[in-house]
Parts: C-alpha cells; structure tokens; sequence
C-alpha cells in the first residue's frame, strides 16, 4: 500500500512537472536565442543591400559641359534629360507650399492661411527671408525657376553666390577679372556635374534649420543628424545602416512621403510583406507589427504605443531645441539698438528682432494619441484668445484603431492675435516694411495679413499658443529605449496624461483599493487584538 | 479537563502537504510580484515581476486543475461541505473559550480535517475566490490575443481586489496556526503529516461521514 502510494505520487509529479514545463514552452516566456522576431528578419531584408547604382555619370552629360551664367541655364540642362522633373516637382507641396497643390485652395500651407508660433507666417511668400527654404532660385518662390541643385546636389558648393559673382563681373573686360571668372566657371561646372540622390545634407539645409536656425523647429531634427552615431540614430549613424531620409520619405513623381497639415504620412501602416509598393515611412513598413521577438510582451503593446513612444527616449540629445519663443517681448531696445542676450549652450535667450526664447536639450518628450493627423489653426480660423491656443495639435483618442500614443515636442509660446475678429495674426517680418526693420508690430501686421488676404482689425494682443512636433527621428539603439516603469508607474508616469485605458502599475481604483487594503489591515489588527487576548489571558491557564 | 494527554494521528497526506506548500509558495509569490506590478512598491523591478507572475500564475492554474482531480477522485471534496453544526460554537470558542483556556470543540480527525469553520472559509477560497482570480488572471494574460471579455480596468480591479482578500486569508490563517497546543503544532502537523490531538476527543459520526468508506 505504502510502496504503491509512493510510486503513483512520484509518477504524478513527474507527469505535472513535465506538463508545467511543455505548457511554458509554448505558451509563456522567452523563445529560444536563434529564434528571431518576424519584425527583425524583415528589416534585415529591407537593408540587405544599401547600394544605389546608376547607369549615369553627370559629369560625361555633355548637357552639363558648359559655362553657366545663370541658375536658369542650369535647370534647363537639367530639364533637357529629365523633362518632366520640373512638371512633377511644381506640383508638389515642395514648391506650392500649399497642402491642396495649388492657389484653389490657401488654407493649409506655409503660402496659404497655416501659421505656428516660431516666424508665424510665410506671408503668401511675401516674406522674402522664408524664401531661403524654397527650391526656387534666387529666393522667387514659386513664381521662379526650380533649382533642381538644392536637393541633388552634393557638392555643397553654392551656385548663387558664385552666379552673382559671374553676373557683376561680367560687364568687366579686365583680363585678371576674366581670369576669375574663368576660374568660377570651372568651379560650377565642376559642381554642377555631382549630381545625387538626396542626402541628409540636403534635405537638412531646410529640415534641420527651420524656423531661423539649426534646432529650432522639431526637436529631432537639426544638424546633429548630418553625420550622426547610431547612437543618435540607429538608422542614419554613419556608423550604423547610414540611412539617408529617402530611404524612408519614399518618393512618387517628386512626391515625397510624410505628414503634411492635412494628411497623415499614411492612413494605415502596412509592412511590405502587406504592401511592397507603400510608402516605406512607418517604422512597421520595415519592422511588421511583430518587431520584438516571439511572445513578448512587447508584441502587445504595438497596437496602442508607438514605437517611437519607447525607442526614443529623449530629442534634441546633441543639439538643443527651442521650447518657448515669445513675440511680446520683442521690440526692446539698448541705446536705441536692437540687441541679443546669450544663454545657456551659446544660443540665443533674447533678441529684439523676435523677443524671448527657452532652449532645451535632451528633453522628454510628451505624450498624445496619434492617428498621424493633426489639426491646424489657420490665420483665418476663429480662436479663443481665454485659453492656450493649440495652433497645431495631435489628433486621435483610444478608441480610433490608427490612433496609437506618440511622442511630441510642444512648443510653447506667446504670439499675436486680433482682438476683435479674434483670429491669429500674420505679421510681416523681413524687407523695409517688415518688424525686423520697422519694429512696428501693428504696422507689420498690416502688411503680412494684407499678403494673405485676411483683414485686420487694428488691434491686436499676445495669446499663448502651442505648437506640436511628432517626434519620430533620433531612434536610439534598443538598449536605449524606455523601460517598462518609465509608464508603468504610478508616479511620474510619462504617460500620466493619456486616457482611455488601464496601465498596469499605473492605474488603480481608490474604492477597490481601500475596500482591500481596509480588509487586510482589519485583519491584521483583528489577529493582533486576538493574540494579545490569548497572552494577557494566557490562554485562560490558571499558572 | 484533568485528562491532557495527546495522542498524534496521520492527518495530512504526502500529497496534501506538498500542495499546501506548493501552493502557499505560489500564492505569497503572486501576491508581492503583484502587488509590484500593481504599483504598491519596488522589488523585482516591473518586467522581472511580471515574468515571474506569468509563469507562477499559469504553472498554479495547471496544478490547480490537478488539485481539483485529486479532490474529487479521492472524495477528499466532501471534507469542505459546507456545515452549520456545531459553527457557533466554534466561532463562540475562538472569541471566547480560547481565552479562557476551554477545548476545541471541535477536534480534527482522519476524516475531519476541517472544523465547520474552516470549511465555510475553505469553501469559500476554493469555490469563489480563487476561481475569480484564476479566470480574470488568465483574462488578463490572453488579453491580446482572445476577444475583449471584460474590458482590462475592470478584470485588473477583481484580480487586485480578490488578491487583497486573499492576502487577508493569509493573514489571519497564518495567525490561526498558532492556536494550536503550541505556537508551532499546526504548522508542525502540516510538516510532518502528523497532527496531535486529544486522546478523549470523540469524532462526531457526522464529522467523518463524510470520507467514511461505504
């Protein structure tokens, strides 16, 4: 009887024992090492091969061969190859600077009715200094010739400069001049002839520096990221996979991918394996739904936090960023003169040509769900001047299946608005009836909503407003990314403002909570009590 | 009251005692790995806990569903019928005769393991609480991967509810343990499967009707 018990027992346990663990196999924990996640296997495959190739060497095209003295004469060389590049390109949001393609529609678009709070407006590209950032030789904008070369150009040389130098020497007959100019000559052709793709440079000569200066605008993106480590990118660390930023903004006939006022980068992410011919600017294009390895928690996630929730833990982690510009300080004057205060990491804190500036580096992100949209207050757009103005805010909640939690720079500052018609102002900025000369806000006010069509009432005051930046750049290695209680916390949570769903270590109901921990600690006091009866009483023995 | 001497019986099996600390090994490892990831404090750090809850939780929920066999093939199921005998006394001993040095009146035996009591507290872990926690437990862990039950909110506030409850359970059966002759005695019994109990005491036919072989 005994013996028998005893087998049975044993044989049970080692049944349960090999059970319980075949059940984890399959169902819990970690996979084995050499088993990779599907999202990995494919993002190895999309880098398999990094290389470009060409059957063109631009510096044999007989068409690029000879003395340019214009930017005009240049683009046409262009256009006598690739014929349709400027009918592309004039249709893209690059070259109208409007979201709706062309002047039908001004609404959404740095030449139409958009406004942020950085320089405000564009001026229906009134604004001479914005031009620096249009693809039109000679700041014409739109109305001018495209200068293919600000894009696909790697020589870093520039053109219009020696161009000017070509055009003011040429009434000049003095034979060391002409040497010069023979000299420029050479120098431009030779330039002309590195035709590329193009690289972070290009793309960062307006991306990295928009808004007046290296860093200003997005946060995780500035000049940093021309040369990055891995470490600041994963992707585009030269010492990394060296992405250039086509490599995800995909291009169709001069259109590139990416979120503009309107429209989300795209409406719904696929991976290749779903989509080859999409966009490839989601990370789930490359890394699937699936990007951590088999049955990891991490896999669930992926439905309602982003990737860059987690794998970008900070921007601006080399250069600083700009987080609040206020326009009502501007306008102070030292003796009579415009002036500028340094602040911390040699940028600037004042300027009277723009007022005050808060600069920060290695900042937290903050948090919204995000469908990839974002709504945008237009100069023509009614405000309430009583709260803080969301000039350009997420948009997406819990319950839209797009919508996932993603991380943003806000920044935050104090622009003009008018008081009676209660709409954002456009002021204008550069040339001789702009504020950086006249310092005369009101009057600049005049002119820039004049530019765009919106009347002005006369009046005008300071609203606080913000300005939302989805931070998508400066991917850190996995190593880097969030840890689980940088949320799952119930202080200091980096996602204490988001709504909609419960957070493990996070959340809690207080009614439940105390109904539990009062059940506890009654029962705790209650045996205490007990068990001073029984010593005091010793148990009712006598002795 | 003269007649003190004791006699020990065989009252836990090898099998019982096993599972009684198996389980108590799991059930206190559930509860501070989840109170971690409940939020209440820092050990483990969150991943580790809710790794090491995932697999306590599944491994106890299989083990369970052998208890539950083992339970009802032996008959031993019949020791949690729920009962009022002798109840009130029981609950009248513990908040009054303990003080004044009276006997149990109830005593375990062979067939009793339980007094009615324990059985009504028994009953109730076994039959309410813990089948709550284990389904809304397995609830939360499949929550991605099955349709939405429950939404997560309110599955994550029953588990931490009935984890708290059952956290009181430990509470007061970790004290209950020390009425026994000893401090130590109960929890000597469920070490060794020996349990000493009175030489007079006299097992109610009821008491043992229950596993009495026909």
């Amino acid at each position: 009887m005994e013996k028998r018990y005893f087998i049975m027992t044993g044989l049970t346990m080692l049944a349960i024992t090999a059970l319980v663990l075949s059940f984890q196999a399959v169902f819990a924990s970690t996979p084995p090492d050499e088993e990779e996640a599907l999202g990995r296997t494919l993002a190895k495959q999309a880098v398999k091969d990094s290389k470009r190739w060409t059957t063109v060497d631009h510096a044999k095209i007989d068409a690029l061969n000879q003395d340019f003295t214009s930017g005009e004469e240049i683009t046409k060389a262009c256009l006598s190859c690739h014929s349709e590049a400027a009918t592309q390109f004039h249709k893209s949001i690059h070259w109208t600077w409007l979201a709706s393609g062309d002047k039908s529609d001004m609404r959404y678009g740095k030449a139409g009715y958009s406004v942020n709070n950085f320089c405000i407006s564009g001026n229906a590209m009134e604004d001479k200094s914005c031009l620096a950032c249009h693809p039109a030789w000679n700041k014409e904008g739109s109305q001018g010739t495209v200068n293919c070369l600000q894009c696909h150009n790697s020589s870093g040389f520039n053109f219009e400069e020696a161009l000017g130098d070509i055009e003011a020497f040429s009434e000049d007959d003095d034979p060391d001049t002409k040497e010069m100019v023979t000299d420029i000559q050479q120098e431009i052709k030779e330039a002309v002839s590195k035709v590329t793709f193009p690289t972070r440079k290009n793309c960062g000569e307006c991306h990295f520096k928009g808004g007046g200066g290296d860093g200003v605008k997005h946060g995780d993106l500035d000049t940093s990221l021309t040369k990055p480590n891995r470490m600041l990118d994963v992707h585009m660390g030269t010492d990394g996979k060296n992405f250039s930023c086509t490599r995800c903004h995909t291009t169709v006939d001069h259109n590139i991918a990416g979120r503009i006022y309107t429209n989300p980068a795209v409406e719904t992410r696929k991976s290749l394996i779903e989509d080859d011919l999409a966009p490839k600017i989601t990370c789930v294009s490359c890394h699937s739904s699936e990007p951590h390895k088999n049955d990891s928690k991490m896999n669930d996630h992926t439905d309602v936090v982003s990737c860059q929730a987690c794998h970008i833990p900070k921007y601006a982690r080399v250069n600083p960023t700009k987080m609040w510009w206020d326009w009502s300080k501007a306008g102070r004057m030292k003796d009579g003169k415009p002036y500028h205060v340094e602040g911390p990491y040699g940028k600037q804190t004042y300027k009277s040509i723009k007022g005050e500036f808060k600069w920060e580096k290695n900042v937290t992100p903050e948090y919204f769900w995000s469908n990839g949209s974002q709504t945008s207050t237009t100069a023509d757009d009614v405000i309430d001047p009583g709260q803080i103005v969301k000039v350009s805010h997420p948009v997406g909640d819990k319950t839209d299946p797009e919508a996932r939690i993603f991380p943003f720079k806000i920044h935050r500052g104090k622009q003009p608005y008018d008081k009676i018609h209660k709409k954002l102002l456009a002021p204008l900025l550069s040339g001789k009836n702009g504020y950086w000369t006249t310092f005369d806000m009101n009057d600049a006010i005049e002119h820039g909503n004049k530019a765009i069509g919106i009347p002005y009432s006369g009046e005008f005051d300071y609203v606080e407003t913000t300005y939302a930046f989805p931070i998508t750049h400066m991917v850190a290695p996995k190593e880097n990314a969030l840890n689980c209680t940088q949320c799952h916390i119930r202080k200091n949570s980096r996602l204490a403002n988001i709504t909609g769903l419960y957070m493990p270590g996070r959340d809690r109901s207080n009614l439940f909570d105390t109904i539990g921990w009062l059940s506890v600690f009654g029962a705790l006091a209650g045996v205490l009590l007990h068990g001073m009866g029984r010593f005091f009483t010793r148990n009712g023995k006598e002795n | 009251m003269e007649n003190k001497n004791t006699i020990k019986i065989y009252l836990y099996t090898r099998y019982e005692r096993f599972w009684h600390w198996l389980q108590a090994f799991m059930i206190i490892s559930l509860i501070v790995t989840g109170l971690e990831i409940h939020g209440t404090y820092k050990l483990f750090g969150f991943q580790t806990a809710a790794n090491i809850h995932n697999f306590v939780g599944l491994s106890w929920l299989i083990l369970f569903a052998f208890f539950v066999f083992w339970l009802f093939t032996t008959g031993e199921w019949k020791q949690y019928i729920p009962t009022t005998k002798k109840l009130f006394s029981v609950i009248l001993y513990y908040s009054w005769g303990i003080f004044q040095g009276k006997p149990h009146p109830v005593q375990k035996a062979k067939g009793a393991k339980h007094n009615p009591l324990q059985r009504l507290a028994y009953l109730g872990i076994s039959a309410m609480l813990l089948p709550v926690q284990m389904a809304t437990g397995l609830l939360y862990y499949l929550y991605n991967d099955i349709p939405q039950v429950l939404p997560l909110s309110v599955l994550a506030v029953i588990h931490t509810l009935v984890a708290l409850f059952l956290l009181n359970f430990l509470v007061i059966h970790l004290y209950m343990t020390t009425t026994g002759h000893s401090l130590f005695s109960h929890i000597a019994g469920m070490i060794t499967g020996w349990e000493e109990i009175y030489e007079t005491t006299e097992i109610a036919d009821w008491e043992t009707q229950a596993t009495k072989k026909e």
